[in-house]
């Protein structure tokens, strides 16, 4: 099956800056897939790449088989629902939603009927003789996202499209575009530097760290077996192990990974376990986040809120479960 | 221990007022800042309205008065008769030569400042945007006659245009748009097209300065989504481009437009011996003395610019404002 983007060793480099750096890359057809890395790291590039704002300095990309380099970015079967929405302001929402189908040359009736029915999709109904000035930030993003659907681009793509949105409605955002993906079949690439928004939609995740990929694999794969130590570190906050540290519990001299809520905190003095202090407590509502001091290793454990805890200071003894430790492939 | 130290810190929590006039004026204009917004106002706007637009309407009411054609003194009585004197086919001649000339300098200065206000906006950076403004700025810094007495030497017969053209054996071009009726004559300083390069040059710079203003405030994304969707570079100019700048367009045409209209010196220096509106009123103020007539044709240009944008209104030139 061929993919619906695919990157062959595609460079993007800025004079000396690697802002994409020889990267291979497969997205399959009707997949969610997320662009995650802290900014900088050359995932929005990636994403302009595929749409043909950037061209590659070298390398190939293929858009569902069909080489891309040179071509515009009007003439690719790809939309992109910009960071900020990119709005037209002099136009009404159903103008704006309608464009694509206007400069195609599709008649007015039909494109405003087609406008209007992708309004509804992102449940905007009526909002069509509206201005994007009059919309909330939410209101311009479900736009946004009309404008490029109505067009049924072959790939959609979203340059971090909820981070001006607030927690509870990015929240909602989320739901919604993952039913949205899923009903539309179109293939998502979605770009973030939220760890949490990449993990709970997408099939497929690719971390960037320095313009590479740094791992791709399944939410799962990546939050459970990172394979280095930036992937550990940036998916959530999982304890980077130094190999030392490691050899003590696995034999095997290795970087190793352990979820802060494998960590079991228990206030004995003696016993089997990891002795650590507690030097600090975070309440986070459902858990309580604790910083623990195990002889200069700094560690994170996540307890269930409840739970009755050592005062800050106080030792404790760490337990953890063997399986939970996470060898890297990063050599040491 | 920390929290007591605070807690003896002899910092009071609310600083005395500064004292003396100016702390008391300070206060009072925080707490009242509707009082100082006037104070700052009044002068400016006392300016605008007695001495500006108050003498504006004395003169306006000239036009509603006429002159005693035997005696050259001014009858103050109320009558139309000056803009039926107005609306006689000679001046008609002039008003639309006028009209025009301004209509077409202000196309041509638009189509030239696009792309130079283009670039400036969208690629300039550092000291490239300190070259534009300093060659966008650098002729209003020069006096207006030199600028225009340079310009008659470059369009004479015997001036670098024609030996330029000449040396590049395309002098039968000119020779060729020369003999054109209206737009022609004996060189391009005695001729309409004369008068028309100058204007655009001249006025240039007010329409290259707020349609560059208007682009930078277009976002450059913009222009890529209207890519992103389907859209042509022609179409993305139609479509995005071209509406955004229009109220910058407008703002500039108003200069151009305005400035064409009013001028008097450029056509009496460049040009054929046919009338501007800036001219006849220079000459019935002057030579004539029939103030009624001048202030009268000193409405003209007022009433156009309202039509002008009134129609610019009605076409939504300031909906993207």
């Amino acid at each position: 099956m061929t993919s619906a983007v695919s990157f062959k060793q595609v460079s993007r480099h800025f004079g000396s800056v690697r802002a994409v750096d020889a990267v291979d890359l497969e997205i399959a057809p009707g997949e969610f897939f997320a662009m995650l890395g802290p900014s900088g790291s050359g995932k929005t590039t990636c994403l302009r790449l595929i749409a043909g704002f950037e061209q590659p300095t070298a390398g190939s990309i293929f858009i569902f088989g069909e080489r891309a380099e040179g071509v515009p970015p009007y003439r690719r079967n790809v939309n992109t629902v910009f960071q900020d929405y990119a709005l037209f302001p002099h136009l009404n929402v159903l103008d704006n939603v309608a464009y694509g189908l206007m400069v195609k040359g599709v008649g007015k009736a039909e494109r405003l009927k087609a406008a209007e029915e992708a309004l509804s999709l992102v449940r905007l109904p009526g909002y069509g003789a509206r201005r994007p000035g009059q919309l909330s930030g939410g209101q311009r993003q479900r736009v946004a996202l009309a404008r490029a659907l109505v067009n049924q681009p072959k790939v959609l793509l979203l340059d971090e499209p909820l981070g001006a949105l607030d927690l509870k409605l990015r929240e909602n955002m989320q739901e919604e575009l993952k039913s949205l993906q899923k009903a539309l079949g179109i293939t998502f690439v979605f770009v973030t530097h939220d760890q949490g928004e990449a993990l709970s939609m997408a099939d497929r995740v690719a971390v960037f760290n320095d313009g590479r990929i740094m791992q791709v694999g399944t939410p799962e794969d990546i939050y459970q077996r990172p394979n280095t130590r930036f992937v550990a570190d940036f998916v959530g906050s999982s304890n980077v192990l130094p190999p030392d540290f490691v050899q003590r519990y696995s034999g095997q001299h290795r970087w190793g990974s352990l979820r802060p809520e494998s960590i079991r905190v228990s206030s004995a003095t003696s016993g089997d376990g990891v002795a650590a202090r507690l030097v600090g407590t975070n309440y986070l509502g459902a858990t309580t986040r604790l910083a623990l001091d195990a002889e200069g290793l700094r560690l994170h454990a996540v307890v269930p809120a409840g739970t009755s805890l050592p005062a800050e200071g106080e030792a404790v003894m760490l337990t953890f479960n063997r399986d939970s430790l996470h060898l890297m492939d990063e050599t040491a | 221990m920390t929290i007591a130290a605070v807690q003896s810190d002899p910092t009071p929590a609310i600083l005395p007022g500064s004292g003396g006039m100016r702390g008391a004026l300070s206060d009072l204009f925080w707490r009242r800042p509707k009082f100082l917004l006037t104070l700052m106002l009044a002068p400016p706007l006392l300016w605008l309205g007695i001495v500006y637009i108050g003498s504006l309407f004395a003169l306006l009411a000239q036009s509603f008065f006429s002159i005693d054609e035997f005696s050259g003194l001014i009858n103050r009585e109320f009558t139309l008769k000056t803009y039926g004197d107005l609306l006689q086919a000679a001046n008609l001649d002039i008003i639309l030569r006028t009209v025009t000339m301004a209509a077409l300098v202000t196309l041509a200065s638009a189509i030239i400042a696009f792309p130079i206000a283009y670039y400036a906006a969208r690629y300039a950076r550092g000291r490239w945007k300190a070259l534009f403004y300093l060659g966008v700025m650098l002729p209003l810094w020069s006096s207006y006659l030199v600028k225009i007495y340079a310009w008659k030497l470059i369009l004479a017969k015997e001036g670098i245009l024609t030996w330029l053209l000449a040396k590049l054996n395309l002098l039968w071009l000119l020779d060729a748009w020369l003999s054109l009726p209206i737009v022609g004559g004996n060189s391009l300083s005695v001729s309409f097209t004369g008068t028309f390069i100058v204007f655009v040059y001249v006025w240039l710079p007010f329409m290259i300065l707020p349609v560059q203003a208007a682009l930078e405030r277009v976002p450059g994304n913009l222009v890529e989504a209207s890519s992103d969707l389907g859209a042509s570079p022609g179409q993305t100019f139609r479509n995005v481009l071209f509406p955004l700048a229009l109220p910058g367009i407008v703002a500039g045409s108003i200069f151009t437009f305005s400035l064409t209209l009013g001028d008097y010196i450029i056509p009496q220096i460049i040009g054929t011996s046919r009338l501007f509106i800036g001219q006849a009123v220079y000459s019935q103020q002057g030579t004539a003395g029939n103030i009624p007539l001048a202030a009268a044709f000193t409405v003209v240009p007022i009433v156009i610019m309202g039509f002008y944008l009134w129609g610019a209104k009605r076409m939504g030139a300031f909906d993207a404002l």
